[in-house]
């Protein structure tokens, strides 16, 4: 088993206690695991300001829209966006959050050209994409990484051929540049690459998929992330880091994010703005204090309590 | 359309030829027990039948005609085709259609890859290769299994029942002079077969959605549309052929 299995199984009892006899097979914890789980949650802890995703200044210096929708609408056999209109400044977290079947998704879609509106425009990096040829649009996705709610990775190769997969696909590196690239991607998602890299999907747990998943996203160098429901699933902890790395992303690479996701909690640490999807239309889009400052009745019952 | 996408990107590059290695290893090779048991055991059963009938005539000398003509026009094809459909096929489509619901077919979109280009052409082109290669071993087997019915539950010497399989492949005619029209019958069928059983599997495997149900419906359409088409075709090609290539 794994060790975000064992994290996963160990959150439903206070953090730092051990298994109590007869509760099952008591959970055996390496000293790495130990300091692990020890890092996460001191994160945790920590200031949340250090987190804060640059907003209001980081927004009147960057003013370059790398990704925008403009006037969209679809329609599949109801109608999913009715004139959506946003765009991401370079460097900006957006968080796409919305009831379930509002189209939040969709909207990633739209971004990776694998859906085309019924009208309206979709620009990335200034580029028109809804009419791009399949080919054209192909060149068009790889400025983007994406991660899946299910991590998506490719059952029947390795962690490393999974995170090498697009460098494979799309670059001349040598072999060696490769695993270099790979190592360094692995250990920026908090991964051991000694330990990972000949494991299978199958024999990783949820929260190491999606850092995987992330590692995959982000090895060609991506300049734009799309994340697809990435805490969905996961306990507390591995939540918070996995948060904590599209903040990392953001931070240290400045790449541009759009982030799909219910966790209104994840959404206020990482986003510097939030678009809420109603009614096939956005409802809202400013920052997490706006949100949270807003008396949109939409808005107070979505968030409800928090 | 995606036949016509699935062929026209073998002529193109990227070409993924290590997958295109690993999908003949696993259609062809992977396959080669099956279809061996099952020519060998057909073969068997053909000789034993036809000795039964060609006893009452005096004529079990033809049992190696018999068994050569059945197994190399008609049988060897349709059953490595029909147990290729439902081991390569069903495989196919289970493995593409969980890779749809499990959302790895946009991940090959996303990651900047034509997941026809990767996943179909090369399943098309290992089948369209293997199935006569396959189908090729199959008649052999299957004369074989005659072969031994006939020696040891018939009393027909080895080298007179080859000698009778030859007849009946030259007897068929010839196409250029050195090529046996049996050969022709016996080995366009597969290639139309493996595009068949590819392109069916491949099709089903995309088009899988409601998760692990819907990855189940696909793979048991595979099978059985895989088959019956066999079935269907292989009455269409032996009329074609038969009047371009008359005996």
């Amino acid at each position: 088993m794994t060790d975000d299995r064992r994290d996963s199984g160990d959150d439903r009892r206070k953090p730092g206690s051990t298994p109590a006899e007869g509760e099952g097979v008591p959970i055996r914890r390496t000293a790495d695991d130990e300091r692990v789980r020890a890092a996460i949650r001191n994160e945790l802890s920590l200031d949340r300001s250090q987190d804060m995703p640059p907003t209001a200044e980081y927004r009147a210096a960057a003013t370059n829209k790398i990704i925008e929708l403009k006037n969209v609408y679809l329609a599949f056999d109801r109608p999913i966006l009715e004139n959506v209109s946003f765009a991401a400044l370079s460097g900006e977290t957006i968080v796409v959050a919305g009831e379930s079947g509002t189209g939040k998704s969709t909207i990633l879609k739209l971004l990776l050209r694998l859906l085309v509106p019924d009208r309206g425009e979709v620009f990335i990096d200034k580029e028109e994409i809804t009419s791009l040829k399949f080919a054209d649009a192909l060149k068009v996705r790889q400025k983007m990484g994406m991660v899946f709610q299910g991590a998506a990775l490719f059952d029947s190769l390795t962690v490393y051929e999974n995170v090498a997969y697009p460098l494979r696909e799309h670059t001349t590196l040598s072999e060696d540049e490769i695993e270099t690239r790979v190592r360094e991607k692995l250990s920026f998602v908090d991964l051991n690459p000694d330990r990972v890299i000949d494991m299978l999907p199958s024999d990783l747990s949820g929260g190491m998929r999606k850092r995987v998943g992330i590692a995959r996203g982000m090895a060609n160098n991506a300049q734009i992330m799309l994340y697809d429901e990435p805490t969905s699933g996961l306990d507390p902890l591995t939540t918070a880091t996995i948060t904590h790395l599209i903040i990392k992303l953001q931070r240290e690479l400045g790449v541009t994010s759009i982030v799909v996701t219910h966790d209104i909690r994840s959404a206020f640490r990482m986003a510097s703005r939030i678009a809420v999807l109603h009614n096939c239309h956005i409802e809202f889009f400013g920052t997490p204090e706006e949100m949270s400052g807003s008396d949109n009745p939409y808005l107070r019952d979505f968030l409800g309590g928090y | 359309m995606l036949s016509a996408k699935a062929i026209g990107f073998a002529f193109s590059r990227p070409f993924y030829r290590s997958d295109l290695i690993q999908q003949m290893d696993s259609i062809g090779v992977q396959s080669l027990p099956i279809v061996l048991l099952t020519g060998f055991f057909t073969g068997m059963v053909l000789a034993l039948q036809s000795s039964v009938q060609l006893k009452t005539f005096g004529a079990t000398m033809y049992i190696g005609r018999l068994v050569a003509a059945s197994m190399i026009r008609e049988l060897g094809p349709v059953l490595a085709g029909l147990m290729v459909a439902g081991r390569v096929g069903s495989g196919i489509a289970a493995q593409i259609g969980s890779m749809r619901v499990t959302e790895q077919i946009d991940a090959l979109n996303t990651l900047g890859t034509d997941p026809i280009r990767k996943l179909v052409t090369p399943r098309v082109l290992a089948a369209l290769i293997m199935m006569p290669t396959l189908t090729v071993i199959n008649d052999f087997a299957g004369i074989l299994g005659g072969n031994v019915i006939a020696a040891a539950y018939v009393g027909i010497p080895t080298s007179l029942y080859w000698r009778t399989v030859w007849e009946q492949i030259a007897g068929g005619g010839f196409i250029f002079k050195y090529i046996p029209n049996d050969f022709v019958h016996g080995l366009v069928k597969p290639f139309v077969f493996g595009g068949i059983i590819s392109l069916v599997a491949c099709n089903f495997g995309l088009k899988t959605s409601g998760g692990t149900e819907g990855v189940g419906v696909s793979t048991t359409r595979t099978v059985v549309t895989a088959s019956i088409l066999i079935l269907v075709v292989d009455y269409f090609i032996t009329q074609l052929l038969l009047a371009f290539l008359p005996a």
